[in-house]
């Protein structure tokens, strides 16, 4: 979708803000050029929309060199969004997110009709908030409605330069969730651009790590954290790695499928018999239908007429997309120290323990030694 | 319209001065000017203002625009000190000095009056493109406008306020400032104020005074009304306000 060859850029002032920076952005992918302030991330960012001109190389969007094309043309097709929104003060929220519809000359009803439709998309109702000002909306609203207008005329591509960078955390934070679920449904193709690497590890399918204009590592996020290519970029991604490299594992990734399962119906003496051989301490009880019922410990067993007396329901479940560092938390709870993980039918599809994430972990600690 | 009910009231009381004055007939052996003689020179004294004030907007507004652009930015620095020294320079020297260059009259009155008129023009203009945020700007540009829609779309909308607000603050001034003229140049409302310094008489001065007072009063309040019909709904200071209070109660969104 995007490629740049050996691109350069110098200031007038002489200043090497990009040096043979050569990356390739695939289409649907969403890549986070991420780095320290003044690492050439931004410009590599507006050279893309010749916002800033390069000074060598050639920069190509799905084969065509964009020098080639005409220059508003080409931004027409490009969203654009950055950390100030600025948004036009003068105009209705309508009004702004039609900026580029209007550019082409679209029907004005077409106008208002994608204004409403990706003012709804981005969680603002449309009735109460499309002819409103920007001046009356508060700064989480106004991002929201910067990323809305980026999407515009629905451009395969969109440039953010921090978009979500000056809103409290907590906004932040539902931002970027939301923006997450928007782009499952949009699969756009994104260059983002941020300093903050737990945003760059939790929106990124790539990061492209930058350091004084030199592209030091471009990889999917678990390989940056697990394969730090050099001293530079374990320093940035930070100490607590091993941490955050729980994020970007899922349940599914490190499950196992539960090797003592009970239903209800086996008499407590069956089930004390089995316990003891295995030298285990509890096992799951499954439902006839597969359904996950919850833990039946040894302990409880002892004096227990039927097993449903000993039973202790599961207080939390995880699903095989849940993010280790939520299941970890969700372990801590657990009585048994593990949690179930259920598919969409609450049918028991596999166990996490702690034994499991120490052994991914690990493995962490064996490539830090390296 | 709540907005023009003082200027009207005071513009009333000054036509009643002059109704008063008129009554008199004569002060002692001077006769005072009639409402004829009056509306004469108040009609000169106006076109005197409105021609150097259309010369100014005519010729300032785009020296403003034009010495705000980047290219051009190197001059609008100094010029705006330029403009800041140009207002120091009394009234009287420089209408004086029009009137020996052009000789007096009409046409050397106008022009220092639109020498004057000019300065807060070039300068308001300049400072009003200057003060759209390079944000807004670069989202414009970022997004495929091409440098004269970020112009005609963006920059002069959210300028015009402050090219309005410019505009009436010299064509108030003016009004003043052309009594001055018309002293020197013998037309308008000045020319009923000389006559009245020169016989010292109270009452003839105040025909000059009165309506001119008057005319600042009322072109004031209309410019007034013209700037906020030009100001951008989104940038006008009581929207915000006005739709907070509608809104109290109303529905609370993600993200606000």
């Amino acid at each position: 979708m995007i490629r740049l060859e050996r691109v350069s850029k110098v200031f007038p002032d002489g200043t090497e803000a990009v040096k043979d920076l050569s990356l390739e952005i695939d289409r649907g992918e969403f890549c986070v050029f991420l780095g320290p302030s003044g690492c050439g991330k931004t410009t590599s960012l507006k050279m893309i929309n010749r916002l800033i001109p390069i000074t060598d190389g050639r920069i190509l969007i799905d084969g065509v060199d964009t020098q080639q094309q005409n220059v508003n043309e080409l931004r027409r097709g490009i969203g654009y969004a950055i950390q100030n929104i600025g948004l036009f003060p003068h105009l209705t929220v309508a009004q702004n997110i039609a900026t580029v519809p209007v550019l082409k000359h679209w029907s004005r009803d077409r106008q208002r009709a994608r204004a409403r439709e990706l003012l709804d998309l981005v969680g603002m109702p449309s009735d109460t908030f499309m002819d409103r000002y920007p001046s009356e909306l508060s700064g989480g609203q106004q991002q929201r409605v910067g990323v809305a207008r980026c999407l515009g005329a629905d451009p395969p591509l969109l440039l953010m330069d921090e978009p979500f960078g000056a809103i409290d955390p907590i906004t932040r934070h539902k931002l970027q969730e939301e923006f997450l679920k928007i782009q499952e449904r949009l699969k756009k193709t994104i260059a983002f651009v941020t300093h903050d690497i737990d945003e760059a590890i939790k929106m990124g399918d790539t990061i492209a790590l930058m350091r004084d204009g030199l592209l030091v590592q471009h990889a999917d996020p678990a390989t940056l954290l697990s394969e730090p290519k050099d001293r530079f970029v374990r320093d940035f991604v930070g100490a607590d790695r091993v941490l955050k490299g729980l994020r970007l594992l899922r349940a599914r990734d490190v499950m196992r499928m539960p090797k003592l399962t009970t239903s209800l119906n086996a008499t407590v003496e069956q089930t004390i018999a089995r316990l003891d051989e295995r030298g285990r301490s509890w096992l799951s009880a499954v439902a006839e239908d597969g359904r996950f019922l919850g833990w039946i410990e040894r302990a409880d067993l002892d004096g227990a007429t039927s097993l449903s007396e000993a039973l202790t329901p599961a207080v939390a479940s995880a699903s095989p997309s849940t993010p280790l560092n939520e299941a970890l938390s969700m372990m801590l709870g657990s009585a048994t120290g593990s949690v179930a993980v259920l598919d969409g039918n609450e049918q028991l599809v596999g166990l996490l323990s702690f034994g499991a994430i120490r052994e991914v972990l690990s493995m962490d600690d064996e490539s830090e030694r390296e | 319209m709540r907005r023009l009910v003082v200027p009207f009231i005071l513009a009333a009381i000054l036509a009643g001065v002059t109704a008063w004055m008129t009554s008199l007939g004569t002060v002692g052996i001077y006769r005072v000017p009639g409402w004829n003689e009056v509306l004469v020179a108040t009609f000169q004294h106006l076109q005197l203002v409105l021609a150097a004030e259309g010369l100014a907007i005519l010729i300032g507004v785009p020296i403003g625009f034009v010495v705000s652009r980047r290219a051009l930015r190197w001059i609008g620095t100094p010029l705006m000190a330029l403009t800041n020294i140009g207002q120091t320079i009394p009234t009287l020297a420089l209408l004086a000095l029009m009137s020996i260059v052009l000789g007096s009259g009409f046409r050397a009155a106008v022009v220092g009056l639109f020498i004057y008129a000019l300065l807060p023009i070039v300068r308001n203009t300049y400072a009003g493109i200057q003060s759209v945020s390079p944000a807004v700007k670069e989202a414009a540009q970022g997004m495929g406008m091409s440098r004269w829609q970020v112009t005609s779309r963006v920059e002069l909308p959210l300028a015009r306020p402050v090219v309005v607000a410019g505009i009436r603050t010299s064509m108030v001034v003016n009004v003043g400032t052309a009594a001055v003229a018309g002293m020197i140049g013998g037309i308008g409302l000045g020319k009923l104020i000389t006559v009245g310094i020169a016989v010292n008489v109270f009452e003839l001065v105040l025909q000059g005074a009165a309506p001119a007072a008057a005319l600042a009063i009322l072109l004031d309040a209309v410019l007034g009304a013209v700037e906020r019909w030009m100001t951008p709904r989104g940038l006008r200071k009581d929207v915000r306000s006005d739709s907070l209070h509608k809104r109290k109660g109303a529905i609370v969104v993600p993200g606000s």
